[in-house]
């Protein structure tokens, strides 16, 4: 199975447990206004690479891991390849490496052919880092062009079969950033047992060059980053990390 | 046993000088965490604050606090000085290398007109009586050196393509064993240095004969002013050392002998730590010394590492930015019996830039090996992440070739203690090797025949196998004019500057290594690369000579764990140590040689046309075994996977290599960046990397540090460099820059 591969990190330490390598999957359904990685969200440019190649690749990072680290997927949208996870994380799991998806779980549905291969993908996988972008689903309509009720049923399923999640919660002055829902996303994340952290990813702008290059407008120009307060109420509401 | 050594597991050592068996048979491996570590004491805090004034008032005045106009630096060249103005009451290790601290002493001995010259620059006036002396009557390292070297010698180091040479200067890179003043005294040492003497020759006088008979003789010299010079401080050092106290000071007496008669660009100190704490151990368990005490010894003694001055040039301080002196001290290891040669004073050691904030020496270095107890990694891992100060080395790698008792001798390159010196210099620029061999032995920038005159290459296009061999033709020349300058140099530094005071605290039988370096190594990888994958067009100038490049399409480069450029650069560390070897080496060492730029990068880089991978002309090179800026593409561990291919056997003098991380891309917490940073290190040194500074912080940092040095919080704010450590203040807004553009290893 190919995979479109935009970007490779050797040395990631924030996306989940320990010292992890990363691989960014192109093509993303969300168009999120604040998106670093705008590269990734078509497969224009990747590189084409089957999962044997990947896991090869990985494995020359495997005395960094230590005890916890091991391989994350992230994007873009990972689930947009579901095919390509379910046998690269297969052949991980062979070689006993600890994976993690890195996921807004966009199109997660519990219908057809789809659940049946997210059942699949989940039998290989450790962790999943999902993105709760709103919990406000017009604003999470105007931040991502899409409805965020994938993302809340998804996590509910998980939940259902205790797979660990990370949550993770940008936040974005103006955007996603209300005390009202920030308490409104807690309670949603309390009816979970599966929750192993929750963490809040202050919005940055280092992207900007990126849009430039791509001859994109940047849709935030009028947005500073959150204020230290900010992200230290935020942090306090969600009880994140 | 003599009554010194009471409580001492018995050995070899007392019957011959043997320290390493001395420490094997007798120091206490400690598992434990840092705990027990206690902060600096009140006579602690008030010698380093004192020592804090002086070093702000010696920035002030441009860099030096005062220099020695009047008198020859030497051994018992002045009587005892303190660093406390109110004398030696708060020092528990005392001795300074002039009469007044920070105080920068005369040595004229390496070259007079380097020795005055440093003078003027900073205001001071030589004096006519010593400059008549140094001309007239008595002749210099530098003058010999001069007097023989030949005409391309001259255009060779005119041009650069050889840079660095210790021609005007110690040579530096010996490390005595200063801990054999503490195990055995003066008297002891110098017995046995006499039963050399008496066992050296039939009668014969050949010339080997008769130049060891005198330096053995110089040795002798030197270690009985060693004693002299105790006297005047009120220690008696012709006995061993009785408690940990005597030890650190007889021990620190040795190096201050060292320091006092050379001023090499490396003078460091050696493995001193498990040896130290047998001493304190022993004490503690007497109930003389408490842990409070012992921290105090340990701060005390960095305290006066701290202090090492040297009078340097501006050529010089280009060189080797921001007064680094390579007071090298070694901590952890693992010995030959598998057992760690962690002690609770290897946590002292590094608690000193604790207690006393970070600085760049003595230049800390942590002897790793992924079997290092979890709780010495994590805590040296917590250091390096508070303080950028520490530099780790490759226990694994090292201890085959030099076993468990070596030091390190300049910034990476180790040596046996005792048993070995090294005849070091400079450094052969292969980046601008490359170009002559693309121009036919044309120097780029100057634009006058340098190498030996060959046929250019002509052709729009660079082909990669006409490249490939020119370049190894031009490489044999450079590598034999290198060895033979060396050899030049050495020979008169044996002669006029003969490091007696070191030599004396190591075997008459001594091993001599004899090392080379590189720079450039990363950009001729690239450049290679570039005209085997891509398609190079050469731009000449009116004269023909290329002075830049075109480079259409893309590459592979070093630095991303792409085993097609990796290979070129195993294959040309390889392909230059193998030239060296072909050489005559003065005094049958061993040749070996190093990857490694010290802050040199930058001018070597400004001495260097454009190269074919794409760097402009006069850009700096990258430092050390370093990929070029930019070049990495997959993150820090595909970069650092590329650096540990290069096999160490090939460059025992080292493979250096400084990386810089964002706090934040190294975890999320402190927990996680200590835990995260211990995992880079055991997979780099697992995979078989040599060396690795580790800077943690944020670009924004440097940038506000270089914008508002006057700050408070950036008076003692250190970084690693390529081999050393420096405080960002002293280096050159050049360089400064130098170290801002390079790659940042954070989360975009």
């Amino acid at each position: 199975m190919i995979a479109n591969v935009n970007s490779i990190e050797t040395f990631g330490s924030v996306d989940g447990p320990g010292v992890r390598f990363v691989l960014f999957l192109s093509s993303c359904p969300f168009r999120c206004l604040y998106c670093h990685n705008p590269e990734t969200w078509t497969a224009k440019g990747a590189e084409r690479l089957d999962a044997e190649t990947i896991l090869r690749k990985a494995l020359r990072y495997r005395g960094y891991w230590g005890k916890e680290g091991g391989i994350t997927v992230s994007g873009g949208e990972p689930l947009n390849q579901i095919d390509f996870l379910i046998e690269f994380f297969s052949l991980c799991k062979k070689e006993g490496i600890h994976t993690c998806i890195d996921t807004a779980l966009a199109n997660f549905t519990t219908e057809g052919e789809y659940f049946e291969k997210f059942k699949k993908l989940m039998a290989v996988t450790d962790l999943l880092l999902v993105d709760i972008k709103e919990i406000d689903e017009k604003k999470h309509i105007l931040l991502t062009g899409k409805t965020n009720r994938h993302v809340l049923e998804g996590l509910r399923y998980l939940s259902d079969i205790q797979k660990p999640v990370w949550i993770r919660h940008v936040l974005v002055p103006g955007y996603t950033d209300f005390d009202e829902d920030l308490r409104k996303l807690r309670a949603f994340i309390d009816t979970l047992d599966n929750v192993q952290r929750v963490e809040v990813l202050p919005y940055h702008d280092l992207a900007k060059p990126k849009y430039a290059k791509l001859s994109i407008p940047y849709p935030l120009a009028d947005v500073l980053p959150p204020t230290k307060d900010r992200v230290e109420n935020a942090k306090r509401i969600l009880k994140a990390f | 046993m003599r009554e010194e050594w009471r409580g001492f597991v018995p050995g070899h050592y007392e019957e011959e000088i043997d320290v390493r068996d001395f420490i094997q048979r007798n120091y206490t491996p400690y598992e434990g965490d840092e705990s027990f570590l206690e902060g600096p004491t009140e006579a602690t805090n008030r010698l380093w604050g004192h020592l804090q004034e002086l070093q702000k008032e010696e920035r002030s005045k441009g860099g030096v606090l005062d220099m020695e106009e009047h008198v020859v630096s030497g051994i018992t060249a002045y009587g005892a000085a303190y660093l406390s103005p109110e004398g030696k009451g708060d020092e528990k290790v005392v001795g300074l290398q002039t009469d007044k601290p920070l105080k920068r002493a005369f040595m004229p001995y390496g070259g007079i007109k380097m020795a005055e010259e440093s003078l003027t620059t900073y205001g001071y006036t030589p004096d006519p009586a010593l400059h008549k002396i140094f001309t007239e009557y008595h002749k210099t390292h530098n003058q010999g050196v001069f007097d023989i070297y030949t005409p391309e010698m001259r255009r060779a180091r005119h041009s650069h393509i050889i840079t660095g040479l210790p021609d005007t200067y110690g040579r530096g890179r010996i490390v005595g064993d200063y801990r054999r003043v503490a195990l055995y005294g003066i008297d002891y040492l110098v017995e046995k240095k006499k039963e050399d003497f008496a066992n050296t020759g039939d009668g014969t006088m050949t010339e080997d004969v008769i130049r060891r008979r005198e330096e053995i003789t110089e040795q002798i010299r030197a270690l009985l002013a060693m004693k002299k010079m105790a006297e005047s401080y009120g220690f008696d050092i012709s006995k061993p050392a009785k408690n940990a106290r005597e030890a650190f000071q007889w021990l620190y007496f040795g190096y201050l002998a060292a320091i006092k008669t050379q001023n090499g660009a490396a003078m460091s100190v050696g493995r001193i730590s498990t040896f130290l704490d047998i001493y304190i151990e022993r004490d503690l368990k007497e109930g003389t010394l408490t842990e409070k005490e012992a921290q105090e010894l340990v701060d005390h003694i960095v305290m006066k590492f701290r202090m090492v001055k040297f009078a340097r040039i501006p050529s010089y301080n280009q060189l080797f930015s921001g007064d680094p002196v390579w007071a090298t001290l070694e901590v952890a290891g693992m010995g030959m019996d598998g057992r760690s040669m962690v002690t609770k004073n290897d946590f002292r050691f590094l608690h000193t830039l604790e207690n006393m904030g970070p600085s760049p020496e003595p230049n800390l270095t942590v002897l790793y090996s992924p079997r290092l107890g979890e709780n010495f990694k994590r805590y040296a891992s917590k250091i390096s992440i508070d303080t950028s100060s520490i530099q780790y080395e490759n226990d694994e790698v090292m201890r085959p070739v030099w076993k468990d008792d070596y030091s390190i001798c300049c910034c990476v390159s180790a040596t046996e203690t005792g048993k070995e010196m090294q005849f070091f210099g400079a450094r052969a620029n292969l980046a601008k090797c490359l170009l002559y061999a693309i121009n036919g032995g044309k120097d780029e920038m100057l634009k006058t025949q340098v190498g030996p005159e060959t046929a250019p290459i002509t052709s729009e296009y660079l082909d990669y196998d006409e490249v490939v061999h020119k370049f190894d033709i031009t490489m044999d020349w450079l590598a034999g004019l290198y060895v033979n300058v060396l050899n030049a140099i050495h020979y008169m530094h044996d002669k006029y500057y003969y490091e007696a005071a070191e030599m004396a605290l190591i075997d008459t039988d001594v091993r001599r290594t004899f090392a080379t370096g590189i720079a450039g190594f990363s950009h001729v990888v690239d450049s290679l690369s570039a005209i085997k994958y891509a398609k190079v067009k050469t731009v000449r100038d009116a004269d023909g000579i290329v002075t830049d490049f075109e480079i259409e399409g893309d590459f592979p480069r070093y630095g991303n764990d792409d085993d097609r450029a990796d290979k070129i650069a195993v294959d040309l560390l390889k392909t230059f140590m193998k030239k060296i070897r072909k050489h005559h080496t003065y005094r049958n060492s061993e040749p070996t040689t190093s990857i490694l730029t010290i802050t040199s990068n930058v001018v070597y880089g400004k001495a260097t046309g454009a190269l074919p991978d794409g760097r402009k002309a006069k850009e700096p090179f990258a430092p050390g075994a370093n990929p070029a800026y930019g070049a990495e593409k997959n993150g820090l561990l595909a970069s650092l996977n590329s650096v540990a291919k290069l096999p160490y056997e090939f460059a025992l003098d080292g493979i250096s290599n400084t990386q810089t991380i964002n706090p934040g891309a190294l975890g999320h917490d402190e927990n996680e960046r200590v835990g995260n940073l211990v995992h880079v290190l055991d997979g780099y040194f697992t995979n078989g990397g040599h060396h690795l500074n580790v800077n943690v912080f944020g670009r924004e940092k440097l940038i506000d540090c270089m914008e508002h040095p006057e700050k408070p919080e950036y008076a003692n704010f250190t970084i690693r460099v390529s081999g050393y450590a420096v405080k960002f203040i002293d280096l050159t807004r050049e360089q400064q820059l130098d170290v801002i553009s390079r790659t940042c290893h954070s989360e975009l």
